[in-house]
């Protein structure tokens, strides 16, 4: 499939109409319906993902940090929780759900529309991957909530031990607003496959995108269309209007099953910026740091495994056998990263450690996060055995080498594993590989067909949403550092930071 | 009166009490202790950290003895302590002036 010529007629395309794209995930189809498997499967798949952050990013992070500062970790994860809740529900959804009148902001932020969640209703439909099947939206609102909520607290790994709590919240709140938000949208934010289907039966949906008199226009001149290549021409005609209302990275075609750029890489990367920014704890290299209780990282690592099949899985919208395979490759990523992860260390350091276990596992479910949807078992074992080794040397060797102290190494787990997955998704889509083929979401036709495989076009837009993806959260961190710095200021006093943050930030202490 | 201190491997110290036991020793004072001898420490790996740690844990015992049985109890506990390997531990004999049991005030060898 050819992305870049889309791209071309998108920037052609200036329907008025795209002031009504805050409409589209509400549209009714005709034909379109929700069945109560759907509906209950996502439901379930959205408390899951509550799991994975309480308790079980915390207990994974708690673990691993000084006895005296696990209850500082605790508590960020909590309120980082709390707060991007609220803050989804009054503007994140809309900026990130809802097209933006600007033409020109369409593809990178949503618009106001959606506010307070203003016109989602029990009633309210939205698409999923599959022709006339919708789940509620409200279903939709609560699901990507939990994507906003634990994506932020991710970063929390990376300036463990040393950020005053109060930077952490106000920087919280401004990485949610720029830089998630706008990468949700870029990635994830389109007109669903209902909008691409150009028929006189869907013609409230294809006027809601190109106005009345041109849908009418359209439908007719595809009907007077005698030849497959005058078919094809409407149809494209057609496209176009609709890719324009689609985010900036969904129409290059890159392709992320569930969330590796807009979660993992944005997560990562700003974690190492945080590091780089923050400097190193007191006493690092010199004062002993090791995890005070792996028996809570192991915990956390399973309440992370099994809040990941809601996450990877219900990124599917719908249950289905797609989902099923999901599930597949996510259990056999993270078993064979773990194994790859201490394997290397047996044979690098001498033992195979637990946390090395622990490490590779999440650093498995990283990688297979973009993939898990697109490949084959085969290649979600490979995909495992290779964000298992390189997690492992950018953790060991990377770091060592650049010398950043990323406490918990969010980067090297996320930002790492999450660019791996990134890349080897556009490699193992191949059916000739394993893959399932890209479905071309892009093309206006009554069916949502499987594409050609073309690697140089694939892995162009792979290349491209990471490259955007690092740049974007890299500014937005920055900037965003710089702010609470001239504001609250960044970090604790050496005296307090060797007291602990539990007392110091908290007044409380996890073991008396 | 003799005041033995050994400093030995944890695991080795229900032998240890069995074998002091069939002696007809009383009393022991038991602490947990970390140190180092000639053993050094060990190294431990967190994904990309590695720490030395110097003091490693050990037992010590304490127990006042009658003179004409300190080479035994000695011997004793040398034998039940030993596996061989590197950090097996050491015994210090002190000379002991006086012992008093507080329940009665008996003192010298009556109150061991």
């Amino acid at each position: 499939m050819n992305f870049v010529s889309k791209i071309g007629r998108t920037a052609l395309a200036l329907p008025a109409a795209l002031a009504l794209s805050g409409l589209l995930a509400t549209s009714a189809n005709a034909a379109a319906s929700v069945n109560k498997g759907d509906t209950a499967w996502m439901l379930v798949a959205t408390c899951f993902v509550v799991l994975m952050t309480i308790p079980g990013l915390a207990l994974f992070y708690g673990g691993l940090v000084r006895s005296k500062n696990v209850l500082s970790v605790l508590m960020q994860v909590l309120v980082v929780f709390s707060i991007i809740s609220i803050l989804w529900v009054i503007y994140g959804y809309s900026f990130a759900f809802t097209g933006n009148a600007s033409a020109a902001l369409n593809p990178f932020i949503g618009g106001f529309g959606k506010f307070f969640l203003a016109g989602v209703s029990t009633g309210s439909e939205i698409g999923t991957f599959s022709k006339e099947t919708n789940i509620p939206e409200l279903c939709f609102v609560i699901f990507q909530m939990t994507f906003a909520c634990i994506t932020p607290a991710l970063i929390i790994g990376a300036f463990a031990e040393r950020m005053k709590f109060s930077a952490v919240l106000l920087f919280m709140v401004l990485w949610f607003t720029f830089a998630y938000l706008p990468m949700a949208h870029m990635v994830w934010f389109w007109a669903g496959p209902d909008a691409y289907t150009l028929s006189a039966d869907n013609l409230s949906l294809v006027a809601s995108i190109v106005g009345e008199d041109k849908a009418k226009q359209l439908i007719d001149a595809l009907v007077a269309a005698t030849t497959p290549d005058a078919k094809a021409l409407v149809l494209g005609e057609y496209a176009g209007y609709v890719n324009a209302t689609n985010g900036y990275l969904f129409n290059w075609g890159a392709i992320d099953f569930a969330g590796g750029t807009v979660v993992h890489i944005n997560a990562g990367v700003s974690g190492l910026i945080c590091a780089l920014v923050l400097g190193k704890r007191v006493g690092l290299g010199k004062d002993l740091m090791a995890p005070h209780n792996l028996t809570f990282v192991l915990a956390g690592t399973g309440l992370l495994l099994f809040g990941w099949y809601g996450f990877n899985a219900g990124s599917n919208l719908e249950a289905n056998g797609l989902t099923a395979l999901v599930i597949l490759n996510t259990t056999i990523a993270a078993g064979a990263a773990a194994l790859a992860w201490t394997g290397g260390e047996w044979v690098f350091r001498g033992h195979p450690s637990l946390l090395g276990g622990a490490s590779g596992a999440v650093a498995g479910l990283v990688a297979i996060t973009p993939a898990c949807g697109w490949v084959g078992p085969g290649a979600a074992i490979v995909i495992g055995l290779a964000a298992g080794f390189i997690c492992l040397w950018a953790v060991v060797f990377l770091k060592s080498k650049f010398g950043y102290d990323d406490a918990l190494d969010v980067f090297g787990v996320h930002g790492i594993g999450g660019i791996l997955g990134a890349l080897l998704t556009g490699i193992f889509v191949n059916p000739a590989l394993g893959g399932v083929g890209v479905t071309d979401y892009l093309a206006g036709d009554t069916s949502v067909a499987v594409a050609a495989y073309d690697f140089a076009a694939q892995m162009k837009g792979q290349i491209v949403a990471v490259i955007v993806a690092i740049v974007w959260t890299s500014m937005v961190t920055y900037v965003a550092l710089m702010i609470c710095k001239a504001t609250v200021g960044l970090r604790v006093k050496e005296q307090q930071e060797r007291e602990g943050l539990d007392l110091v930030d908290h007044g409380e202490r996890a073991y008396t | 009166m003799k005041y033995v201190i050994a400093v030995i491997k944890p695991f080795k110290l229900e032998e240890v009490r069995e074998a002091l036991g069939a002696l007809g020793i009383q009393g022991i004072t038991v602490t947990e202790v970390k140190g180092h001898g000639r053993q050094g420490g060990h190294t431990e790996f967190y994904r990309g950290a590695e720490y030395t740690v110097s003091f490693v844990p050990k037992v010590k015992l304490e127990l006042a003895v009658d003179e004409a049985i300190a080479d035994r109890v000695i011997e004793t506990i040398q034998l039940a302590g030993q596996t061989g390997q590197i950090g097996d531990g050491k015994i210090f004999v002190l000379p002991l002036e006086q012992a008093v049991r507080i329940r009665t005030g008996e003192t010298g060898t009556a109150a061991l």
